[in-house]
């Protein structure tokens, strides 16, 4: 087929496919679609964070009989939430809750208006159980909330002889470091209508991620053969991982009220449910003791990661392995030892979210890299550059990196494009004078694997589908989800740059369980490396299909291409070609011993964070922002760049504004008026550049990318503000109150042991 | 008190150039009159309390949270929604630039976000920057990080069309 490297498509700003019908307000969310005779559903949430149910009761004053009314008796097959670990979280809590907004009850009526006094009117009676909310409560284990231990997953990653390493060291250094929950805050709210057609079984349409996750739930849940349930996608107004695993969830819900009712139900949550119910990024504790030699190497790093997973396991298990296998950075190291832990705690459970447990342990080592520059003496780039990976170096699992990456060169670029000399010491002179304001530059290197961890693509077993009509026109048969990200518009143009069309012949079915085959969750920046892979593995075997005939030549122009999918449809029949994955050869993990491969690829990245905090006020502005990367092929690079820019967005929130306030284990700020996000005034000027390697295993050269900005602004931005006020701050997120009170204090909580 | 019990009132007001009228409570909301008596689903519900910006239309020229105000009070009112903008089919320049610059991903913003970018630029046809990220400060965007946002403003404010671009919008609107 075509040469990798001369692209026309690939590489070009096609437009965004399905952008038309979003300028024009015509694109269809599932709030917008109403079935005749659809009736309206809501949950009734448990209260408490932990008790027994002793009764359901029906309070006076509202007319019952015209509503349905749904528990758990209701459930035709098993109530639970398959995912990662069975039988685990219920679809409904029929003995017991374990965490505040637990779904207990759901009502349906046909007037959406009567929903809300009739929740409030449902009264639950519990016998209150003991409970946990943090980490720290958790690991006691003195309250034992989850399996025999509280224990939802653990890891131990272990690399050359850690204990031997500290007597040889010039200094050890340590540090403790958290992050806190974060909301997704995707603008448009859970939500999903079901119905029970007369041809039978269940049709769900919804606001999710990945079709076939809510496809599997059902089956259980129901008790129904594969071909009965149904599952489509609806527009989806963003998503980050929040609506990964949930949508099974409400799927549930609507599809049990829908059964008794006899007719579709809707259910939409509103801004406070949405907040107060569904998955968050997992709260973190990492705790570092590195082994240094006099010249700023790291000679070992004894890792421990914690992560408050709530009270159910729903993707915590997968977080934790990520979390855990980014938490030695960007950085070789002959000894590691990483122990990580995620706990059981009566919160909501804690879910996915862009980055997906990396975000939380790359804040800890980068801001950890910083105080190692500091007690060596030497600068924060000086000891990154003195340790970066390099090829046919191994990481903390023993992979050994194949693909060319020059992170030297990348921190140099960095550097030059920031400006970062040159306004560290003008700061460094201008934060010596009287002015309140105090400005600081800092940097973080970092990587994010991409694709699934160890052998999960392998079981995952992606298939993708493409069809050609008479015209030549190419439909993408993908479960691979459009949410912002690009998905419909990259996918299109790697199609149509294996088959030689303009972008404009090539479309992306609507992800339909009925239409399309199960290429995978649209999850762990794997879309355009994985299934965009096997979009033009799939394209080319197409190809091959009619030059097999004698129909098309070796080399084809888009008018020959045309030309012979019309006389193959007219003598043969439906044109169709399918690719399914094949894990590369030298990709080899044991889950066992957690070593080997533990990503295809990895993405690369520099970003550097120049900040202004009023110490009046203990504001912090991020002022600029430059994100450099190494994404392998860019396939758009405006669709690329605006997956950055956003990703550093929620990266500045992560770090400065966005915190969840627990309250007995409830979300209290659950609305966004008191959850603040950063508006168009909070974000810096983001600038973005790419560094282009080709990878070996992705399209075109193509890398996953779509994780990779959150890693690395909370740990620049942090590493900012030490160079402003000369203050460690080791937790985010990091509010104007929070910088006072550190401040006030005068204990370091990092030091130094030599 | 619920929308059942609520007596009916008969509002007319302007919707997108067209004289509308609806029967429904005069306490209704106006998103909920244009979502669901309307039919014009383009203004979307995304807290409900006036914070992030997405159910935002033009009131009588003025940007307004459409979730904030009641039906009675647009009584021979002018209400501008995201249908409203594209003329015949053919998209204003606005809506151009956001498509062609990646002012749009999810799309469950772009609405609101575009009806306040024109509520900016008829008041400040040649805003700066800084005036732009002010005058989309009250909604809030996700996806973007709102440099592409901010980048299609700018565009559409001081980036005149190609004069065939033009052309082409005049004779569809004809």
């Amino acid at each position: 087929m075509r040469d990798t490297t001369q692209t026309r498509i690939v590489g070009t700003t096609a437009l965004r496919k399905e952008g038309h019908d979003k300028v024009t307000g015509s694109a269809r969310y599932i709030d917008d679609i109403a079935l005749p005779g659809m009736w309206h559903g809501a949950t009734v949430r448990s209260r408490i964070a932990r008790g027994k149910i002793k009764g359901i009761r029906f309070g006076a004053g509202i007319a019952w009989d015209e509503f349905v009314i749904v528990t758990a008796k209701d459930i035709p097959g098993e109530n639970c939430i398959p995912l990662i670990v069975d039988h685990d979280q219920p679809v409904l809590a029929e003995t017991q809750v374990n965490h505040p907004e637990e779904a207990v009850v759901l009502l349906a009526h046909p007037d959406k208006a009567r929903l809300h006094e009739a929740v409030a009117a449902v009264e639950i009676d519990y016998e209150p159980l003991p409970v946990v909310f943090t980490i720290e409560e958790s690991e006691q284990q003195q309250t034992i909330v989850w399996g025999e231990n509280n224990v939802i997953k653990r890891f131990l990653v272990e690399k050359g002889d850690v204990d031997a390493a500290w007597q040889r060291a010039a200094h050890i250094v340590t540090g403790e470091y958290h992050t806190g929950a974060q909301e997704q805050l995707y603008i448009e709210n859970n939500g999903v209508i079901a119905e029970w057609p007369e041809s039978g079984g269940v049709t769900i349409r919804g606001s999710m991620q990945c079709p076939y996750y809510v496809h599997k739930a059902l089956l259980r849940v129901f008790d129904l053969p594969a071909e009965k349930v149904r599952v489509i996608q609806e527009e989806t107004g963003g998503a980050f991982g929040g609506k990964e695993d949930y949508p099974s969830m409400i799927a549930a819900h609507a599809g049990l009220l829908a059964k008794k009712a006899g007719r579709p139900v809707k259910i939409i949550y509103d801004r406070e449910e949405d907040l107060a119910a569904t998955t968050k990024r997992h709260p973190s504790r990492t705790r570092y003791r590195t082994a240094i030699d006099k010249d700023g190497r790291l000679l070992a790093m004894e890792i421990q990661v914690d992560l408050d997973g709530g009270a159910y396991a729903t993707v915590t298990p997968t977080v934790l392995s990520r979390a855990t296998i980014h938490a030695s950075g960007p950085y070789f190291c002959e000894n590691i030892r990483i122990r990580s832990h995620a706990w059981a705690t009566n919160l909501p459970p804690h879910g996915a979210f862009r980055g997906f447990g990396s975000p939380q342990t790359l804040f800890g080592i980068e801001r950890h890299m910083d105080q190692i520059a500091k007690a060596v003496g030497i600068s924060p780039q000086e000891v990154r550059r003195r340790n970066f990976l390099a090829q046919g170096k191994t990481t903390a699992t023993g992979q050994e990196i194949r693909d060319p990456i020059d992170m030297p060169g990348m921190l140099d670029r960095a550097l030059k494009v920031s400006g970062y000399d040159a306004k560290h010491a003008r700061f460094a002179r201008e934060n010596a004078t009287s002015n309140p304001v105090k400005r600081g530059i800092g940097i973080a290197s970092f990587m994010h694997g991409a694709g699934f961890t160890g052998s999960g693509e392998r079981y995952l077993n992606s298939l993708v589908g493409l069809e050609a009509d008479a015209t030549g026109h190419i439909t993408v048969l993908v479960s691979s989800t459009e949410f912002g990200q690009g998905t419909n518009t990259t996918l299109s143009q790697i199609a149509a740059e294996a088959l030689g069309l303009p972008h404009e012949d090539v479309s992306v079915a609507q992800p339909d369980t009925q239409r399309v085959p199960n290429s995978g969750p649209t999850v762990a920046s794997r879309t355009t490396m994985i299934v965009g892979q096997l979009v033009k593995n799939a394209a080319e075997a197409l190809a091959g299909t009619l030059q097999e005939k004698k129909l098309l030549g070796e080399k084809f122009t888009a008018e020959e291409f045309r030309a012979a999918c019309a006389a193959y449809t007219e003598r043969i029949g439906a044109l169709r070609a399918e690719a399914r994955y094949q894990a590369p050869k030298d990709i080899f993990w044991d889950d066992a011993a957690y070593k080997g491969e533990a990503y295809p690829a990895f993405a690369w990245a520099v970003y550097v964070a120049e900040v202004a905090v009023d110490t009046r006020t203990y504001t912090t502005q991020v002022v600029n922002f430059y994100a450099l990367q190494e994404v392998g092929r860019v396939i758009n690079p405006l669709l690329a760049a605006g997956q950055i820019e956003g990703g550093v967005a929620q990266g500045v929130g992560y770090a400065l504004y966005e915190k969840v306030v627990w309250k007995d284990g409830r979300m209290s700020n659950n609305q966004m008026t008191n959850y603040i996000m950063p508006t168009a005034v909070d974000v810096p000027n983001i600038e973005v550049f790419f560094e282009e390697m080709p990878c070996e295993h992705g399209p075109y050269g193509a890398k996953g990318l779509g994780e990779l900005p959150h890693d690395g602004p909370a740990p620049a931005i942090l590493n900012a503000i030490q160079d402003a006020t000369g203050v460690s701050f080791t937790s985010i997120p990091l509010l104007p109150e929070d910088m006072y009170l550190r401040m006030a204090e005068t204990a370091e909580t990092v030091g130094s042991e030599k | 008190m619920s929308a059942a019990k609520m007596q009916l009132a008969e509002i007319r007001f302007k919707v997108n150039g067209v004289e509308r009228s609806v029967s429904v409570p005069p306490m209704k909301r106006l998103l909920d009159v244009l979502r669901e008596d309307l039919e014009l689903t383009g203004a979307k519900e995304g807290c409900g309390e006036g914070e992030c910006g997405s159910c935002s239309v033009l009131l009588d020229g003025v940007l307004v949270n459409s979730c904030l105000v009641p039906v009675l009070q647009v009584c021979g009112c002018e209400v501008l929604t995201v249908e409203g903008l594209a003329a015949n089919g053919a998209l204003a320049h606005l809506q151009k630039t956001f498509l062609e610059l990646g002012g749009t991903q999810c799309g469950i913003c772009t609405p609101g976000m575009m009806l306040a970018a024109e509520a900016l630029l008829r008041k400040n046809t040649h805003p700066k920057l800084d005036e732009i990220r002010e005058g989309l400060a009250g909604n809030l965007c996700r996806c973007t990080g709102y440099m592409r946002i901010i980048d299609a403003v700018w565009h559409a404010a001081h980036a005149p069309l190609l004069a065939e671009e033009q052309a082409e919008i005049d004779a569809v609107r004809k």
